[in-house]
């Protein structure tokens, strides 16, 4: 009753109050942090060339962030998206090789469509047998991976064999920003608004917070996880076209390992493992932050085998704070509803 | 009375006939047999050498994680464990002077603290295990390149390394099968002979319940993976003296074969069901298939396809079998029903 009659104060202080707890807050701190620290210390690593390739660095573990939070959020996951990007990437050669005019755009385009289809393959297997997302994409990162090696053997294509314009990409920047970078906060943008305002996208956290429940509440389950796995497939599919783009050299090991790196992103950007909050902004943060810290470290002088040790206190740091977080708001709650009654 | 006990104890044998593990014991048969007529130099001693020492290390790590996994949850820092032991005994060796003896049992030690800050995060902080040991899956590779950086110590005894490799008389079972044997009984009869072993059944398939009953959960948890962790530090210091070479890389990779290898072997990724034989059996058919496509000369691209093969089959098969099951009942039951329906509808 009483909060009817407060109604008006209450928004404004609300929705400052959200801002400054939501989930992103001690994600984008410690980035900002880690930037502010590492400039202080040593303030080359701000320059313009630095900057472009701390950018260039983290776009690609940016989409595929994105991409696995989408399938997180429903209380799944995708281990098989290194082997879907090595696939991607690989194929991305073959076709510039076998049609070296082919326009940029439809190269795009097979990409997505290629890792949509991988993705459908897993979100199939995972819808129909019932059977954790965690098992079925580590048996198709094996399929996939082995796929890829049996089709690229010892042969890799190096950047000068595709057209100058792919390569391009990573290199031309529109106001100091590669191009590559703006294709990615596009897509990150883009994806926040479907998941914070579509309907669709409200449905994968209910999936996420409780299966069940959404089932009896008549959103359908099956379909609306094979098209997380699919836009998952496919977004990294697109990380796979820019990844050939980026680097200098596609092979049967490209995108070996990065599965567990890009989970790890997804978790420090505050996406719970078991799905039903978080956000892909969240995630894309979390991902920049992972890149990030290399480059800090190497600017700083810290010794580059500590590097993969920040990496795992980080993700503990991120999955405790979210546990204390998540602990408080319940006991909130808890004393909310008491007042009520 | 006696016939009803009959009855039922030939409906378990003949569930045991057919249940998982058993049925991944024929296919294991059948591949050996297969590969004995078909495959070139396979059906020999150095065969059973060469494959045993090859599967030793997930042997030994599926044990303590299918209990893990019964319990209902997981442990990926495995791999991590095995490389910071190894790294941790490279430098003590090359550093400290102390005899292989101490230094191995001080290696080991890095497995007790691994597993016990595991089940520290797990149990007393309440984090979720999949999150937690992707965390200290980066953590310990990363401290493995803290401690040894990328440098590689090698200068082992030699006797050592030669034991480990040894085999015992001409049967060519190498020495160490002896000392795995010793853990997987272990595991065997702590799951399934002990109060403990039942209480992590409960604790897989409901910790709420089990928790009612009387399982100390936080306790049951905590040790688990204590014993993943010294396990993993046993094959630590195993691939260390295998390789003749203590690096920050021994192990990469692993946590995803034993996984893979725990789940063929019909252990449930939701907890609660799986017993040792199966594992043991998925380990051993992974491994011997895998070596006898490698003799038969099957590119060793292929091999990965076929390992993450059977594991989706191993998953999918029995909901594909269920999903069979139920569509015949459903016919059944309907014909059955329209059966009753027909004259009721003609008499109205």
């Amino acid at each position: 009753m009483s909060t009817v009659t407060h109604a008006p104060a209450v928004p404004r202080s609300n929705a400052l109050k959200r801002f400054f707890t939501a989930r992103e807050i001690p994600v984008a701190g410690a980035l900002i942090a880690l930037i502010l620290v590492t400039y202080i210390i040593n303030p080359r690593f701000l320059s313009p060339q630095s900057t472009k390739d701390l950018m260039l660095n983290a776009t690609i573990m940016v989409i595929l962030a994105v991409a696995q939070a989408l399938v997180i959020i429903t209380r799944n996951v995708d281990l098989s998206v290194g082997a879907i990007l090595g696939l991607v990437a690989f194929g991305t050669g073959t076709v510039f090789d076998m049609f070296p005019t082919i326009p940029l755009v439809l190269v795009f385009v097979i990409g997505m469509i290629f890792g949509g289809l991988l993705g459908s393959i897993n979100g199939m297997l995972v819808t129909s047998a019932k059977v954790p997302a965690l098992v079925i994409t580590l048996g198709t990162l094996y399929i996939f991976r082995g796929v890829l090696s049996s089709w690229a053997g010892s042969k890799q294509f190096f950047s000068g064999d595709n057209p100058k314009a792919f390569g391009n990409l990573s290199v031309d920047t529109l106001i100091g920003i590669p191009i590559i970078t703006i294709i990615a906060v596009v897509i990150t943008v883009a994806v926040a608004m479907f998941m914070s305002s579509v309907r669709s996208g409200r449905d994968l956290y209910a999936i996420g917070s409780e299966p069940d429940a959404a089932r009896l509440f008549g959103i359908p389950v099956g379909g609306r996880v094979l098209s997380a796995f699919i836009a998952c497939g496919a977004l990294t599919g697109l990380a796979g076209v820019l990844y050939a783009s980026r680097y200098n050299s596609v092979g049967a090991l490209t995108g070996s390992g990065i599965e567990l790196d890009v989970v790890a992103a997804v978790v420090v950007g505050g996406v719970a493992i078991f799905g039903g909050s978080g956000t892909v902004a969240g995630a894309a943060i979390g991902a920049v932050l992972l890149s990030t810290i290399t480059g800090a470290l190497t600017a700083t002088r810290v010794d580059k085998f500590w590097q993969q040790a920040i990496v795992g206190v980080l993700i503990l740091a991120a999955i405790i704070i979210d546990r204390v977080v998540s602990l408080r708001r319940a006991r909130k709650l808890r004393v909310n509803e008491a007042k009520d009654v | 009375m006696s016939k009803t006990m009959t009855t039922t104890s030939r409906g378990q044998l003949s569930r045991r006939l057919i249940g998982h593990d058993a049925v991944i014991f024929y296919i294991l048969i059948t591949v050996v047999i297969i590969s004995m007529i078909t495959v070139n130099y396979f059906a020999s001693t150095l065969t059973v050498g060469f494959l045993l020492i090859q599967v030793l290390p997930i042997l030994l790590i599926a044990m303590p994680m299918a209990l893990v996994i019964v319990s209902g949850e997981i442990d990926l820092s495995v791999a991590s464990t095995a490389g910071l032991t190894s790294a941790t005994m490279g430098v003590l060796w090359r550093d400290s002077g102390l005899d292989i003896g101490t230094v191995m049992a001080l290696s080991l030690l890095v497995g007790v603290l691994c597993g016990a800050f595991n089940g520290f995060l797990i149990t007393t902080l309440g984090l979720p295990s999949l999150a937690v040991t992707i965390g200290t899956l980066a953590l310990y590779r990363g401290l493995a390149l803290v401690v040894i950086g990328d440098q590689k110590v090698a200068s082992f005894p030699k006797e050592l390394n030669a034991f480990v490799l040894s085999k015992i008389g001409n049967t060519g079972i190498p020495v160490m099968m002896i000392f795995a044997l010793i853990v997987i009984a272990f595991f065997a009869v702590l799951l399934h002979f002990t109060p403990f072993g039942r209480g992590l059944y409960a604790l897989g398939y409901s910790p709420q319940a089990a928790t009612f009953v009387g399982v100390r959960v936080g306790h049951a948890k905590f040790w688990m993976f204590v014993a993943t962790g010294v396990v993993s530090s046993m094959v630590g210091v195993f691939l260390t003296l295998r390789l003749a070479s203590a690096g920050p890389d021994n192990g990469t990779g692993l946590e995803l074969s034993v996984i893979a290898a725990v789940l063929l072997g019909g252990v449930s990724i939701f907890g609660g069901k799986g017993n040792i034989p199966g594992v043991v059996g998925g380990v051993l058919l992974i491994g011997t298939l895998t070596y006898a496509l490698r003799l038969a000369k099957v590119p060793e691209t292929a091999l990965i396809i076929v390992t993450g093969g059977l594991l989706v089959l191993s998953v999918v098969a029995p909901s594909v079998i269920a999903w069979g099951k139920e569509r015949i009942r459903l016919n059944r039951v309907h014909r059955e029903v329209q059966g009753q329906n027909a004259p009721g509808i003609t008499r109205a």
